[in-house]
């Protein structure tokens, strides 16, 4: 029977079908932070367990690390115990940790794929909706809840319901200036904050067969928002070239059996989705969103649109929305200023991200009336910047760069949005409070964010 | 933790409000605590409370005339962050039931592993509940695991929910999947002997 990418993963990793109810799936890789974990160790401990297979586990602290003076303690003794209970409990149970200070250390998604521990045909979850990202290699990765994070340190398996398929394509080629942030914005958009939940997506079509993986990461990093389980994109020759050589990738002849076994993971042609959807690359332009939901989201020169449901309920949750960012049904955004720019998270807070931003800031300077938050996604990141150069552009443009962290995405350190400023953000969420209580969120890619930070309007990168 | 869940009545809370998150319902700088206890406290916590921690006296929590053990709230409910804390949150704060036309999947999963029961309704239904309870916040509404059904008591009204075999018993046993798990050790060596490794 033809078999969907999705399918031949998640078949091959079943270990039983639990009657009338979940499959019980087996967990090739693991990643752990500080703030999802501690309760599962807890847990372990109170039913006196081991981690079943620890050599598939990684942690790495990243939620709530400050991003200046990393050398130091942290000065908020909450975040601080949490962080030092990730080291305690690495070490009591014998896990792989890249703790604070260490070369591999940052946001768990950024360094998984730079260490080879993410591969192809993998099944990989982590307590964080965002594991998504890893489905940029032909890996079924979802986000778990701390129970089911004890139940992977404590059998390397989860209990999980079978989720339907779909298949999103994006046909054609991208428009100068548009960014894969920008077509997940676009997907989004147009699928609604919950359309996909239910589904695995794959993505598929040129668009996207034309991107990096970096790219790729970016598009299914904020599959969950959409609602779906998670996003993913079959193996081909891009993702081989990106994962060979890494530390902990195959080898020899073992790369070679894992290459074809990998080929061979592609959906077959005549596979059916329980969903499919095409849209078309020429249709997507540089993308903000105007509300409090990353579906709520408009190109960078349109109006923000009426609502277009027709129940109370809905309109009721649209209006707070738009009253809460402080904006109205036909406004447009663009020329709006702008108060913090925030460059990072494990959405855009790759390499390619900071030269995205650095080539668009290249002789420019940074408007001084924006406060600008630059965050590569891990220590390699940061490095690879200094090795390029990029730290001397951003530096000439009036920009600094701060030590690799979850950061301002979700505002668990230092790096909080005040009440009632306005971010043009590259991360994943503008739900309301996100970045600091009464924090207004405007979500983008690294382009529009160079241009805010430019010019400390809502800006597009195209004409300026 | 009490756990085990068979037939609820109980008057109901309403948020008709659409896509609440999982920031909303516990925000992400509580998110600190390294044990499962004490979240109820921050349950809402923005929508709850002003700047100063005041009680915002319009948001539902905070009125008296909604009580119970029912939480019913608009579709979409619990989007977002995988955080379990949202779920503590829910449960440390007193409610066993959460009705909504549509649930996040992860949050969805959160709940019931925490004894939480969620149940999904019909767009129709829901609008219901939230007619009868805003015309009287002592409408009681009733939840039967068994029989996955749940009553309006205001209109009589009725609907079938869904849930898995394997989690119906998970709760109304009160037992969690960990147990299952480690009832499998044997098939998960098994499984891993047989695989296929490169």
């Amino acid at each position: 029977m033809a078999r969907t990418l999705f399918d031949k993963i998640w078949d091959s990793h079943t270990v039983n079908a639990v009657e009338g109810g979940p499959t019980q799936l087996y967990i090739d890789r693991h990643y752990c932070h500080e703030v999802t974990s501690p309760q599962a160790f807890d847990g372990l401990r109170k039913r006196g367990l081991k981690v079943f297979r620890k050599e598939r586990t990684f942690c790495s602290p990243d939620h709530n690390i400050p991003t200046l003076d990393q050398d130091k303690p942290i000065a908020d003794p909450v975040s601080r115990n949490q962080v030092e209970t990730l080291t305690k409990n690495a070490k009591e149970f014998e896990l792989e940790l890249f703790g604070l200070g260490h070369p591999k250390n940052g946001i768990i998604h950024v360094i998984g794929p730079e260490n080879g521990l993410t591969l192809p045909g993998y099944t990989i979850v982590c307590g964080d909706s965002h594991t998504s990202t890893h489905g940029a290699f032909g890996a079924v990765a979802f986000g778990i809840g701390t129970s089911e994070v004890e139940m992977v340190l404590a059998s390397q398996c989860i209990l999980q319901p079978k989720p339907k398929t779909m298949r999103i394509n994006v046909e054609g080629k991208l428009r100068p200036g548009v960014t894969a942030k920008d077509v997940a914005l676009y997907i989004i958009a147009k699928m609604t904050t919950g359309g996909a939940t239910g589904y695995f997506v794959e993505y598929a079509g040129e668009a996207i067969r034309n991107m990096s993986m970096e790219e790729r990461m970016t598009v299914c990093n904020l599959s969950i928002e959409m609602g779906a389980r998670g996003g993913m994109i079959a193996p081909d020759e891009v993702t081989f070239d990106y994962v060979k050589g890494r530390e902990y990738a195959p080898e020899g002849k073992a790369w070679d059996d894992a290459v074809a076994y990998w080929k061979s993971l592609a959906t077959d042609d005549d596979a059916t989705f329980d969903k499919e959807v095409t849209f078309n690359a020429a249709d997507i332009e540089p993308r903000i969103t105007f509300g409090t939901n990353p579906g709520m989201g408009i190109s960078v020169n349109e109006a923000i649109p009426a609502y277009s449901g027709n129940d109370e309920t809905g309109l009721a949750s649209y209006m707070k929305s738009l009253d809460y960012m402080g904006f109205h049904p036909g406004e447009k955004l663009e020329g709006t200023p702008v108060d913090y720019v925030f460059l990072g998270s494990c959405t855009n807070g790759r390499l390619e991200d900071f030269r995205a931003f650095a080539e668009y800031v290249k002789g420019k300077h940074k408007s001084p009336d924006v406060t600008a938050w630059l965050v590569p996604g891990s220590w390699a990141v940061l490095r690879r910047i200094k090795e390029e150069g990029i730290d001397r552009i951003l530096a000439d443009a009036g920009f600094e760069l701060r030590q690799p962290g979850c950061s301002a995405c979700l505002a668990m350190n230092d790096d909080k949005v005040p009440a009632g400023k306005l971010c043009v953000s590259t991360s994943n969420r503008n739900f309301e409070g996100r970045q600091g209580p009464g924090a207004r969120t405007i979500l983008a890619g690294p382009l529009v964010a160079a241009a805010a930070a430019v010019t400390g309007k809502i800006t597009d990168p195209r004409i300026n | 933790m009490d756990k085990k869940i068979t037939v609820i009545t109980s008057c109901a809370v309403p948020l008709p409000m659409e896509n609440i998150d999982t920031d909303q319902i516990i925000p992400a700088r509580f998110l600190k605590a390294t044990s499962r206890e004490g979240f109820g406290d921050n349950l809402f916590r923005d929508w709850r409370f002003d700047a100063e921690g005041n009680p915002i006296k319009e948001f539902a929590l905070n009125n008296p005339v909604y009580s119970g053990c029912i939480l019913v709230a608009g579709k979409n409910f619990g989007c977002g962050s995988s955080r379990e804390h949202a779920a503590w949150a829910i449960h440390d704060y007193g409610f066993r039931v959460v009705v909504s036309s549509f649930f996040a999947d992860i949050h969805k999963n959160n709940e019931l592993n925490n004894f939480v029961l969620p149940v999904v309704v019909s767009e129709r239904f829901l609008a219901g509940l939230f007619d009868s309870i805003q015309d009287n916040p002592a409408t009681e509404i009733k939840v039967d695991l068994p029989a996955q059904t749940i009553t309006n008591i205001a209109t009589g009204e009725s609907e079938n929910f869904d849930i898995n075999p394997y989690k119906k018993h998970c709760l109304l046993n009160g037992l969690d999947d960990i147990e299952y798990l480690l009832s499998k050790k044997s098939d998960i060596e098994q499984w891993e002997n047989n695989r296929i490794t490169y």
